[in-house]
């Protein structure tokens, strides 16, 4: 596996960067204070085409690599977590149809997606079924040429404003989750769908993280994704390219931080001198650097294997997402740190990109679900054979 | 209906400029972007555009080779093609040098009206648009905070401070138009990506019928020196004290300097 950075991938940084800094760093504070989701900034990215990078061209998604695509998350999220999570949640809900729509499907909903007219969102955890995903209840049961779908979701990130999401459900309960799950695109404006609730979140607060219920919704038989049974498959192909995306955002949360920190290290004085003088202070700010730099490396490294369909691209992405995370809450940890006190207020932003980095140790695999598909992917390499933990 | 809309790549606004021994910027020393002035008139050949009342728009820049780059960053925000003159011997032109290369260019390409920002960011002469509207013999509309084509004439509204002139001309025209025009786009990514297709044209002086000797040594100023403006005195700050002892001391120091 070789990388290297193109002319384009550094145009498109420099474009974001610009973008984010003029138009989403100065929003970033409010978006937090107030939970709401930024609907304006949703607008922007939009008509600068920035939702539409994983589409092809010829559903009129700009198809970036996926380096290009974690440049974009990372220079969003080095001013807002949030706000990254616009394109990331959009790549998510639509890459199930990527692994296993049908040109059909595509063609109905791919440019409505790549224009960011219509919002994904990514419907696989349930109250009991979160890192052990098999567990989940919902159910989708054949009813002519369609299914009715009954049961509950949780945590879903944008669940509560998409138009779109994909949908995992039993087709088969004596089967189990493993080979019973199917899944489904379904509109949200159908009957019997609701998302009655939004969590009260630690940080990424202005994107808004529901719980959807599902009575007795119809959807289509031409919308199930695959073969019934399919589901199973599908959640973790998406989620082994996915995770890709949260390292990216992981390492836009440091760097903000990070940069943030050498700023003000560099006008505060004590003692008589800069902070920034100060070879303790110069020595997180060093190693914060660093870390973020082998973070996105790898990331970059990963975006690479994704892109040539590597076979083992799981254990890849999961490497990447397992350092990325708990870099981010390292440096954010740090930056706060670098700031003292005045860092852990609210006039300042790293205390919410601490609490901002918090959640890419958690969501799309827990950081020990990453260690277990790692573990995995080792074992398998060295040829022991592989157990399932208790 | 055709607008040209001349550019100019300068040093970046918060770039320390250098200057080299001979006293012409060190333009490699620091990023160059286009003129922010001259965004303004790209914003306005592209609502024109948008509106219909323009078919084309293109762009024209004289400078060094790198000035493409701000050439192909017009062309991401909008528009169809660009123009980049560029020739060893225009290094050093001044403002009478390039509006004499910028008008042979124009006369080449014929547009309704040829638009420009209000001034360059680095050297602030404003000079440009009036030479090159004399050159070439057409009316002048400078300092547009909006311009309005109607049928064959142009208007200009420009900002006074009694309220505003409205000031028109047949086409063709040279109009400058200021930082009220509406707030420069930014590149789209599909128009980022479009501006690597579109069509630049580059020419030298002897494509637009010039030789060096019609620019006297591409100037006809010289700079003979360059300082920074003294730096003002510090800001004395009245603080800590009641209100009654600060408007004393203000008064104090108002009529010590006889302003009141």
């Amino acid at each position: 596996m070789t990388y290297r950075l193109t002319a384009d991938h550094l145009e498109l940084r420099a474009m974001v960067r610009e973008l984010a800094e003029e138009q989403i760093t100065p929003r970033a504070a409010a978006i937090d204070a107030s939970a709401e989701f930024p609907w304006d900034l949703k607008e922007l990215l939009a008509r600068q085409d920035l939702l539409g990078t994983s589409f092809e061209t010829r559903y009129g998604g700009t198809e970036l690599d996926n380096i290009a695509q974690c440049i974009l998350v990372e220079e969003i999220a080095r001013a807002d977590a949030t706000t990254s999570l616009i394109p990331i949640v959009q790549k998510l809900g639509s890459l199930p149809l990527s692994v296993a729509g049908s040109e059909e499907q595509k063609q109905r909903y791919f440019p409505r997606l790549a224009s960011g007219e219509w919002l994904a969102a990514f419907a696989l955890t349930e109250a009991g079924a979160g890192s052990d995903v098999a567990q989940l209840r919902t159910r989708a049961r054949r009813d002519g040429d369609a299914y009715l779908l009954t049961g509950s979701k949780r945590f879903i990130t944008h669940g509560s404003i998409a138009n779109l999401l994909t949908v995992f459900a039993l087709t088969d309960t004596d089967a189990g989750g493993r080979k019973g799950m199917s899944a489904f695109i379904v509109e949200t404006d159908t009957p019997g769908f609701s998302a009655p609730r939004l969590e009260h979140k630690m940080g990424i607060r202005g994107s808004p993280t529901a719980e959807l219920h599902f009575d007795e919704v119809r959807v289509p038989a031409a919308n199930r994704l695959g073969e019934e049974g399919d589901g199973f498959r599908i959640a973790m192909a998406t989620l082994d390219q996915s995770r890709l995306s949260v390292a990216a955002q992981a390492i836009g949360i440091a760097q903000g931080a990070l940069d943030f920190a050498v700023g003000y290290a560099a006008q505060r004085e004590q003692f008589g001198e800069r902070v920034v003088d100060m070879q303790g202070i110069q020595f997180m700010l060093a190693d914060m650097a660093s870390q973020t730099e082998a973070a996105r490396q790898l990331t970059y490294a990963a975006a690479a294997v994704v892109d040539a369909g590597d076979a083992d691209l799981a254990y890849w992405t999961s490497c990447a997402k397992l350092i990325a995370g708990d870099t981010a809450m390292r440096v954010t940890t740090d930056a706060v740190q670098v700031l003292g006190g005045y860092g852990y207020v609210t006039d300042y932003p790293v205390e919410r990109m601490m609490r901002d980095a918090k959640i890419t140790q958690l969501y799309e695999g827990t950081q020990q679900i990453q260690r277990m598909i790692v573990a995995r992917q080792l074992l398998q390499r060295s040829g022991v054979p592989v157990r399932r933990s208790r | 209906m055709k607008i040209i809309v001349c550019i100019k790549q300068v040093p970046a606004t918060t770039a320390e400029k250098r200057y080299r021994a001979d006293l012409r910027l060190d333009r490699a020393a620091s990023e160059a972007v286009i003129n922010p002035l001259d965004e303004y008139a790209i914003e306005q050949a592209l609502r024109l555009q948008e509106s219909g009342a323009v078919e084309s728009v293109g762009y024209l820049s004289m400078g060094p080779e790198q000035a493409g780059e701000a050439l192909r960053r017009a062309l991401a925000m909008g528009g169809d093609e660009a123009y980049l003159v560029t020739d060893a011997a225009l290094a050093g032109s001044d403002a009478w040098a390039t509006a004499r290369v910028l008008a042979a260019a124009l006369d080449r390409l014929a547009p309704d009206v040829a638009l420009m920002g209000m001034a360059s960011d680095d050297a602030r002469g404003s000079l440009v648009p009036a030479a090159v509207a004399a050159m070439r013999g057409v009316p002048l509309l400078s300092y547009g905070s909006e311009l309005q084509l109607h049928g064959t004439t142009a208007r200009v509204r420009r900002l006074t401070a009694a309220g505003f002139d409205m000031l028109e001309a047949p086409l063709p025209v040279v109009a400058s138009v200021t930082d009220q025009v509406g707030e420069p786009r930014y590149a789209s990514l599909k128009g980022i990506m479009a501006a690597k297709r579109k069509p630049m044209e580059t020419w030298s002086l002897a494509d637009l019928g010039l030789a060096p000797a019609d620019l006297h040594g591409a100037a006809l100023t010289r700079v003979v020196e360059i300082r920074k403006p003294e730096a003002k005195p510090p800001t004395e700050r009245i603080e800590n004290v009641g209100p009654d002892e600060a408007v004393t001391r203000i008064a104090d120091w108002l009529a010590a300097r006889k302003l009141i």
